[in-house]
């Protein structure tokens, strides 16, 4: 049989999902009664007080409720989910505000009807009176602190870090050269096609909850939902349907409106369902990126680092349940493949009168990496050297891994890099790109009036963070192989690599084995999908829980082959003698004699009765033995994998309107194993698009009262076909992580992380002018354009 | 209220309600609607056809995408009631009638064209009409063709090779199904080029 893993085999998934019997949140639950919400048309305001009484004559209204409503935990805020010492004015919103609104789209009200249409109507009846307060809008706002979005919270600062390794400012006062930059990102946001939502069960007969909920973590939904409610987690059942992508935003929880529904749903005892809007998924689900930096760094006339000083101000909207981890990344992994000298970060991470930010898609990591390579592009501006050449003389050896980088890391654990080989990756980027034949395509290009420029970043990504996930496998007696992982799955193929790597483990064809994720009813422990974790820490205890359930196949089938474990192998599903087909037994038949019976089910069980033979001087099931083909394991490694990559592009820029094309785009991708393939190229090519929006395309066009101008597809530019690169040319290599069974790291977030960094450096490239501030579009470098030449008229 | 009559043959069945026929994937259905009910709306939860998906309810991303009388419509941005009559084909009627998948289907499959799958029959239904008005498009005309679509997981990258396969699915489907009918003639078929 020849290996799955490393096959770039077609998805197993797809089939359903092609037929258009994929079962998303809003495919389940017809008959349910519908939620919508009455949210704060104000960045900040006081609530003085809430009239539903036009709405009450609405057909179909079932329900009404404000924060006087909700009793117990319910009333109490959401909670902060990761409390971190230097969080030190943590604060999170209720699930429906009390007396003040902080950002536009917080709920106030929610109103339950007999379906959408219905529910919004009422809720459009519903008046809120409202004082309007003074909003804080932006970093700059609120650092200014001139209004505070929290009476409470002094200076807007929800918390505060600095990390340092060594002594940065005498380095860089020593230093022959140094350099300051200032650099800005902007917001963007997840924005997958499915928004949030969420459907909840009461079972009235057995007093048990389920839900149903797009989300990324449904063992975190679980415990958050059963602790407001006061249930035991016993007692609830979250499963997540099939999700319409994630990319970040889908592993907050519990969202307002997951504590809501259910709890509406078991006090109407009748189902209830949420399923979110476009608009709000704009306004009232979460964003990210938006930090401005500030950096000092000190080198030597060879390029080489000695000292770097980074200050940045981190945007985290009105609340913080996610805690203080975006900008913790930021912080830690901007360091990339350098050795950067000695090194001190100081961030504040502060409130503004906005949807709250928790992790998007490569996490604080893009605002990193672009802080690193616009540095690292100024040093090369500075001595005159090429760019690649700055970078190699800083990067990390593969003879110095592991290499500690003397921070901690967003697990709380120390910054240690597993393996890597970034000289190698450069050099296959170099080639891939064409960097050394550039400058004759540059000046062939300026021969017939184009303007072309090229760009580089480079990116190390922590992966696969713990604490730890588990998985099931189980032989089912028809030779069916059942596998359960607790973390969820939005589209990444877990069910494809999952079977592919049990295919291999346990010697069982791949289209017997079936992949259940994210289901509390099939595995009850789980941390969730964020991190480039699934296929790291899943895939690792999937190929453990395989190998259990292998060895005890062996184990069963020895003893009825009588023959020594040693001499047996699983292939194509039959246990049998290694090389003897013939003494096979299909592994289904293994598990019916693993389960020792009373009563035959079908033929094949009665070899597994009382009266069919064994071994009468031993009990049935051995002492310690369990009955079954079974595994469960969990995988908890001491420290994250480090991925790496270095992305190059190449633009032409108009000289006369100032739009940017892609030329072409490169990527050289190291993590680690690959399990399939194809699947990590489509990670890689979604994730460069949404590379190629965040630095081209989208922001958040929130006015100064605290409005978002562009809440729609219209107007956000999310990128279609027409946006991204015809081609996206990709080279791998493959350097094991020494940390987990299948020498793996995770792939997930790598595509977009170096985007704003690289185009940046293409476009500063291309135009001479000094990129310090992302997303740029066309009209943006056509006023860099104007502002060079003193404001002269074109 | 209008009459029926005035609404162009539509019944007014009870204050508000529309009794409204469509053809759906081959199947007649009458069902009952508001006139304010998106076909979306109608398809996904009157119908029960939850293939069809609803990724903004404003026209932008072709989630919705359905063929009405084999043009590629936004059901979003169409009432139930306007419908009415109309041959309509969705996501769940695009497979062959023995159950396999399409062209545009099996290409998707083959060229790992999907990710969480939520844009996918949108995409699905937009390149069978593509495909029906140009069977031979370039890699240009291909983008073209998802000129109108949103994905955020793929990038596109496998979405514009699966519209080239299936272009060539097609075509190989076509000369099987030729030769087929020329040997069912007990005609000899020609060589090929
Ligand atoms: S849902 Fe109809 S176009 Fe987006
Ligand atoms: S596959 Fe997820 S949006 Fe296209």
């Amino acid at each position: 049989m020849t290996a799955m893993f490393g096959e770039p085999i077609a998805r197993l998934e797809d089939d359903r999902l092609l037929r258009g019997n994929g079962a998303y949140l809003d495919d389940l639950g017809h008959d349910a009664l519908a939620a919508a919400f009455v949210r704060s048309p104000h960045a900040h305001a006081r609530v003085l007080g809430v009239d539903v009484a036009d709405a009450l004559d609405v057909d179909g209204l079932v329900a009404i409720y404000t924060y006087e409503d909700l009793p117990g935990r319910i009333a109490e805020p959401l909670p902060l989910l990761i409390p971190h010492p230097a969080l030190t004015h943590g604060r999170t919103g209720y699930p429906l505000a009390s007396d003040e609104v902080n950002y536009v789209g917080e709920p106030v009200v929610m109103v339950i009807a007999r379906d959408r249409y219905l529910a919004e109507d009422a809720a459009e009846r519903i008046m809120v009176d409202y004082e309007p307060l003074p909003a804080v809008v932006g970093v700059d706002a609120a650092l200014a602190a001139e209004h505070l979005v929290h009476p409470d919270v002094p200076g807007n600062v929800a918390g505060h870090l600095v990390q340092s390794n060594g002594d940065a400012a005498a380095a860089i006062a020593a230093a022959p050269r140094t350099l300051e930059l200032h650099l800005y990102i902007e917001r963007s946001a997840s924005t997958p096609l499915e928004g949030r939502g969420v459907l909840a069960r009461w079972d009235t007969e057995s007093r048990r909850l389920r839900i149903w909920t797009s989300t990324q973590t449904s063992t975190g939904v679980r415990a958050a939902v059963a602790a407001k409610l006061e249930l035991d987690l016993a007692d609830v059942d979250v499963i997540t349907p099939d999700v319409g992508g994630g990319f970040g935003v889908k592993i907050v929880h519990p969202w307002p409106e997951e504590v809501l529904v259910p709890w509406a749903a078991r006090l109407l005892r009748q189902p209830v369902k949420f399923t979110e809007d476009r608009i709000e998924h704009f306004v009232a689900s979460a964003h990210e990126r938006g930090q401005r930096h500030q950096v000092r760094v000190g080198f030597d006339d060879d390029g080489r680092l000695l000292g770097l000083d980074v200050r940045f101000w981190h945007d985290n909207g009105a609340y913080i349940p996610y805690g203080l981890i975006v900008p913790i990344i930021t912080s830690t992994q901007l360091l990339g493949p350098y050795k950067p000298g000695a090194y001190r970060v100081e961030f504040s991470s502060l409130y503004t009168n906005t949807v709250i930010v928790t992790p998007y898609r490569g996490a604080g990591r893009p605002q990193g990496v672009f802080v690193m390579e616009r540095t690292m592009d100024a040093i090369a501006a500075a001595l005159g050297l090429d760019r690649t050449v700055v970078r190699e003389r800083n990067f990390i050896q593969p003879d110095e891994m592991p290499y500690d980088q003397g921070l901690i890391f967003q697990d709380g654990r120390p910054l240690i890099y597993d393996s890597g080989d970034y000289p190698a990756v450069l050099a296959r980027l170099k080639a891939l790109a064409g960097w050394d034949g550039f400058e004759a395509e540059r000046a062939a290009a300026a021969e017939q009036g184009r303007r072309l420029g090229i760009g580089l970043a480079c990116y190390v990504e922590g992966t696969g963070v713990g604490p730890y996930e588990g998985a099931h496998v189980v032989v089912e007696t028809s030779g069916k192989v059942k596998v359960a992982t607790g973390l969820t799955t939005q589209g990444q193929g877990h069910q494809t690599v999952f079977a592919q790597i049990v295919a291999d483990e346990l010697g069982v064809p791949i289209g017997d084995i079936e992949v259940v994720t994210g289901d509390t009813r099939a595995f009850g422990y789980a941390v969730g999908t964020f991190a480039s974790r699934a296929a790291v820490m899943s895939g690792s205890a999937v190929a453990l829980a395989a190998r259990a359930a292998r060895a005890k196949a062996i184990r069963v089938a020895a003893a009825a082959l009588e023959a020594s474990p040693d001499d047996l192998e699983i292939t194509g599903g039959i246990v049998q003698i290694k090389g003897d087909p013939e003494s096979g037994i299909a592994i289904g038949t293994v598990a019916v004699l693993s389960n020792p019976l009373r009563y035959a089910f079908d033929e094949a069980a009665q070899a597994a009765t009382q009266f069919a033979g064994g071994d009468i001087g031993k009990p049935p099931v051995a002492d310690g033995d369990e009955p079954g083909i079974e595994g469960r394991e969990y995988f908890s490694p001491l420290r994250s994998t480090f991925a790496s990559g270095m992305h190059a592009v190449v633009v032409e820029t108009d000289p006369l309107t100032a739009e940017i094309r892609i030329v072409r785009y490169c990527v050289v991708h190291d993590c680690g194993r690959l399990i399939n393939p194809r699947i990590v190229e489509g990670q890689i090519h979604g994730g460069v698009a949404q590379g190629v929006g965040g630095a081209l395309y989208e922001r958040m066009a929130y006015d100064e009262t605290g409005q978002l101008q562009n809440a729609s597809f219209m107007d956000f530019l999310m990128p279609y076909v027409s946006e991204v690169p015809a081609g996206i040319e990709i080279d791998h290599l493959e350097t094991p992580s020494p940390l987990n069974p299948l020498g793996i790291k995770g792939a997930g977030e790598a595509g977009v992380i170096p985007g704003a960094a690289v185009f940046a450096a293409a476009i500063e490239d291309a135009e001479g002018i000094a990129i310090t501030s992302m997303p740029i579009s066309p009209s943006d470098l056509f006023e860099l354009r104007l502002s060079r030449r003193g404001d002269r008229a074109v | 209220m209008a009459s029926a009559s005035e609404q162009g043959g539509i019944t007014q069945s009870s204050p508000g309600l529309f009794d409204i026929s469509l053809i759906v994937n081959g199947a007649p259905q009458a069902v009952r609607v508001p006139a304010r009910r998106l076909l979306s709306d109608c398809l996904r939860h009157d119908l029960r056809l939850t293939g069809t998906h609803v990724g903004c309810e404003h026209g932008v991303c072709g989630a919705c995408t359905v063929l009405v009388d084999g043009v590629s419509v936004r059901s979003c941005l169409m009432l139930a009631v306007t419908a009415d009559g109309a041959r309509i084909t969705t996501v769940e009627g695009l497979t062959e009638p023995d159950g396999t998948l399409s062209a545009v289907q099996q290409a998707f499959a083959d060229c790992h064209g999907l990710q969480c799958g939520f844009c996918t029959p949108g995409f699905l239904t937009t390149i069978t009409a593509g495909l029906a008005e140009n069977p031979d498009p370039s890699p240009d005309q291909a983008r073209e063709i998802i000129g109108g679509n949103l994905c955020r997981c793929t990038g596109y990258q496998n979405i514009v090779q699966a519209v080239l396969r299936a272009a060539e699915l097609r075509r190989e489907a076509g000369l099987k199904r030729e030769a087929g009918l020329t040997r069912e003639a007990g005609l000899t078929p020609e060589a090929g080029p």
